[in-house]
């Protein structure tokens, strides 16, 4: 297990243990002594501290707390500075990651967080949630050094700790921006992707307007992803940001209904235009009972707590059901997620359901473990054939099937085989499904010429370029159901074409 | 944000406001709804017909009637205030071709987001006759408006207070019996009132469209919370609908599902009416 299982240092501790560390180096420093390869990886991994996890089970508040001042300065002194920069590579947006902790180690955070927005406007969010363990520290010398990517160089803390620094400060600045080119781009869909492109078209000086559905921009950061791993009021300074580059946002607009496309580009003078609206359309179990009251989409479920804050029943108008045993079906993030806020909103027992076992679950293994920390029950190899109602046409119970492993997929995970003859009666009064999600058709739909593939997802060239010209697409709606992070990487890149495209027009 | 322009009272719990949204005026068209709610903060996200819009002017029309705590503080706004946010115009427009007779039938608020309906069938040629029907003479709305688009126009009260004592199924099951018959009934109000009119036109075989109003939080087909099953597959309201073929609705499902919630609504509306109470006993 990894570092994550020695719970139980507060969070003074940490800072104590790593001012005392940090003393000595810092000493060796100033006698003009150089840091060796092996000294830095002599360092101690730096652990998160976290809120206890029967307390936190109660409350929306974040779990992670965040690391002190001299937990980060000590975590950076273990970053080699690799000529090579292999973590940069793993980088979807390529945060200029030996540069930034370089400023780190010399305590200069506000040069740090200003590099890591060269690319990334979002340090707050990426820091919080993206599977570094996958993409940047995957990658790191550091932890391959020490054969375990658990060991790895904590970027993604490093990057968390230096954005937090700047907002708590009161020194956030925005970026640069070109003078205007008096050229226009229409964003639509406020996500992780969008909100890339409006900042990287808004540095060249284009105009840009980015045209949100909900009353709230952050697309899945605001409705998805609940507060206790990513509180709003992070996203929504982050995005402030962008209102200070000049990037004009437009709440309550559906592009397809409140204006189309083509009305955009063709009436409203838009010289370019991307398509970030992500993939919102829920999948459903396609079981006998999923029209039962108390059967939810995960993005029901989490768009009624998160969003509508329906968490605060005293407050907020948007009512969420009562349950007492909730049933979540799924293996991924938005699953860990759903049993999570379940939980916060006073079930007695929240059960996990998912057809294969602990290794095959998509959902990141810190996620896993702050869920199991927290009480939530895992259920592996099952599925459920119909779920079971009362008269009133309420949930009382699923029938679930028993699974065992078989021969390894195309996609390399084992295959979920059901166990003939097994199914059993298991009692729940809510149903949460967290399957994954489709590309939403309304764009689609109202937008003649717009090339899709058999699941609804856009088809683009390298460029991010659709088969329209002058409009780009990019994140979950190219990519079907993914991360935060690499819908940002494809906003780059579709920002860096349309940075060309008006160039030359 | 969106200033209220206009306020009427149309009968005890409805309401009628003309707000400002250009957009929403100019690219709607009948059948089609909005999503409105009165805070970000706290609010909850309801959905509205849009009754009536002045593209010229820019505003469009809602009616609404008094059922929980949102409606209520939008029925406490006043000409000048402003709706935080409006979504729209969302769902598919109602299909207008020249069918030839088209019955339309409205019960209680039903009635408000029939009235673009009716009125694009006539403009598209066709008879129109309409049925309203109502609990009691002081909840019928739009007489005089659907008076003016309607070849026939037939009122129906519960109580026999105004009208003809019956249930809307009734003329309408007469008008199914002549021959020729109507080519297409069109049904909007409580969904009991559309299960019923759908009964009553399946054994004539009269195509029957019904405009499903389930709960909704985004409207955009993200979440699946109005989902309804039409011909035994799962359909969205929001993005598949709000019409569909009413003979092909499962209308006792839909119901069960909008009573989702009926505990805590009870709650708001018997809180929201103290504080009328209250407010109109302070001044």
């Amino acid at each position: 297990m990894s570092e994550l299982h020695q719970i139980g240092k507060s969070r003074e501790q940490l800072d104590q243990e790593a001012a005392a560390l940090l003393k000595v180096i810092e000493e060796k420093k100033a006698a003009g002594q150089v840091l060796s390869p092996k000294e830095r990886l002599a360092i101690p991994p730096q652990e998160m501290p976290a809120q206890d996890p029967i307390a936190r089970g109660k409350t929306v508040s974040e779990v992670a707390l965040g690391y002190s001042e001299a937990q980060a300065r000590l975590e950076a002194e273990r970053c080699l500075n690799c000529k090579n920069e292999p973590c940069v590579k793993g980088c979807p947006v390529q945060v200029p990651i030996p540069r930034f902790i370089s400023y780190i180690q010399k305590g200069d955070f506000k040069a740090a967080v200003d590099t890591i927005k060269e690319t990334n406007l979002l340090p707050a969010v990426c820091g919080r949630v993206c599977p570094q363990e996958k993409q940047c520290q995957l990658e790191c010398t550091v932890g391959k050094s020490l054969k375990d990517v658990g060991k790895a160089v904590a970027i993604g803390r490093l990057e968390r700790f230096v954005a937090d620094w700047e907002r708590e400060n009161g020194k956030v600045t925005p970026p640069t921006v070109k003078p205007r080119t008096g050229k226009r781009v229409a964003v639509i869909g406020s996500g992780p992707a969008g909100i890339t492109v409006a900042a990287d078209v808004a540095r060249e000086g284009h105009e840009v307007v980015l045209f949100e559905a909900f009353h709230k921009p952050g697309g899945v950061m605001v409705y998805g992803i609940p507060e206790f791993r990513l509180p709003k009021s992070i996203v929504q300074a982050e995005i402030d940001t962008l209102k200070k580059m000049g990037v004009k946002i437009e709440t309550n607009f559906l592009v397809g209904r409140t204006r189309t496309l083509k009305q955009l580009l063709e009436e409203d003078h838009f010289d370019a235009a991307f398509v970030g609206v992500g993939a919102g359309l829920p999948k459903f179990l396609g079981c006998p009972g999923e029209n039962l009251v108390g059967v939810f989409s995960a993005n029901e479920y989490l768009t009624r707590a998160n969003l509508m804050k329906a968490y605060d029943a005293k407050k907020a108008a948007t009512p969420i059901y009562k349950s007492r045993i909730v049933a979540v079906v799924g293996g991924g993030n938005v699953a860990m997620d759903a049993a999570r806020m379940a939980l916060r909103l006073g079930a007695e027992q929240v059960h996990v359901i998912y057809r294969r076992t602990r290794e095959e679950m998509p959902a990141r293994a810190e996620e896993v473990e702050h869920a199991m920390e927290e009480g939530i029950v895992f259920n592996f190899l099952r599925n459920p054939t119909r779920i079971l109602g009362n008269e009133q046409g309420r949930v009382v119970g699923m029938e679930l099937q028993q699974f065992e492993l078989g021969a390894p997929d195309a996609s390399g995970r084992r295959s979920p085989v059901p166990i003939a003859g097994s199914e059993y009666v298991f009692d729940c009064d809510t149903v949460i499904v967290a399957l994954g999600n489709e590309s939403n058709p309304l764009l689609v739909k109202t937008t003649e010429g717009l090339v899709v593939d058999k699941k609804g997802r856009i088809v683009v060239g390298a460029d991010q370029k659709t088969s329209l010209d002058a409009v780009y697409a990019g994140g979950d709606i190219v990519l079907g159901a993914a991360t935060v992070i690499l819908a940002m990487g494809e906003g780059r890149r579709a920002a860096a074409a349309i940075n060309e495209l008006l160039a030359k027009k | 944000m969106n200033r209220i322009v206009k306020k009427t009272q149309l009968s005890a719990e409805v309401f009628e406001m003309e707000v400002e949204a250009p957009l929403i005026a100019q690219n709607r068209r009948a059948g089609q709804f909005i999503i409105v709610q009165i805070d970000s903060e706290w609010g909850e996200r309801i959905p509205l017909t849009i009754a009536d819009a002045d593209p010229q002017a820019g505003t469009i029309t809602m009616v609404f009637q008094t059922v929980g705590a949102s409606t209520h503080r939008l029925a406490a706004k006043q000409v000048g205030d402003y709706v935080e946010n409006i979504l729209g115009p969302l769902g598919n427009p109602t299909h207008i071709e020249q069918f030839g007779t088209v019955v339309c039938v409205g019960g209680g608020i039903g009635v408000a987001p029939l009235h673009p309906i009716a009125q694009a069938m006539k403009a598209a040629g066709n008879r129109v006759i309409i049925i309203i029907g109502a609990r009691t003479k002081d909840l019928v709305i739009f007489e005089d408006r659907m008076r003016k688009i309607a070849d026939e126009l037939i009122i129906v009260t519960d109580d026999g207070s105004y009208g003809r004592k019956a249930l809307v199924t009734e003329p309408l099951k007469e008008y199914c019996s002549q021959d020729p018959k109507p080519d297409l009934a069109v049904a909007i109000g409580p969904p009991i009132m559309m299960k019923f009119c759908a009964e009553t036109t399946r054994p004539f075989q009269v195509p029957t469209v019904v405009s499903l109003n389930t709960i909704m939080i985004d409207g955009t087909g993200m979440c699946g919370g109005c989902r309804v099953s039409v011909g035994g597959q799962i359909k969205f309201v929001c993005v598949d609908g709000p019409e569909f073929d009413g003979h092909q609705v499962d209308f006792d499902n839909m119901m069960t599902r909008l009573r989702a919630y009926k505990d805590k609504e009870e709650e708001d509306h018997h809180v929201c009416h103290l504080e009328l109470q209250i407010e109109s006993m302070e001044a």
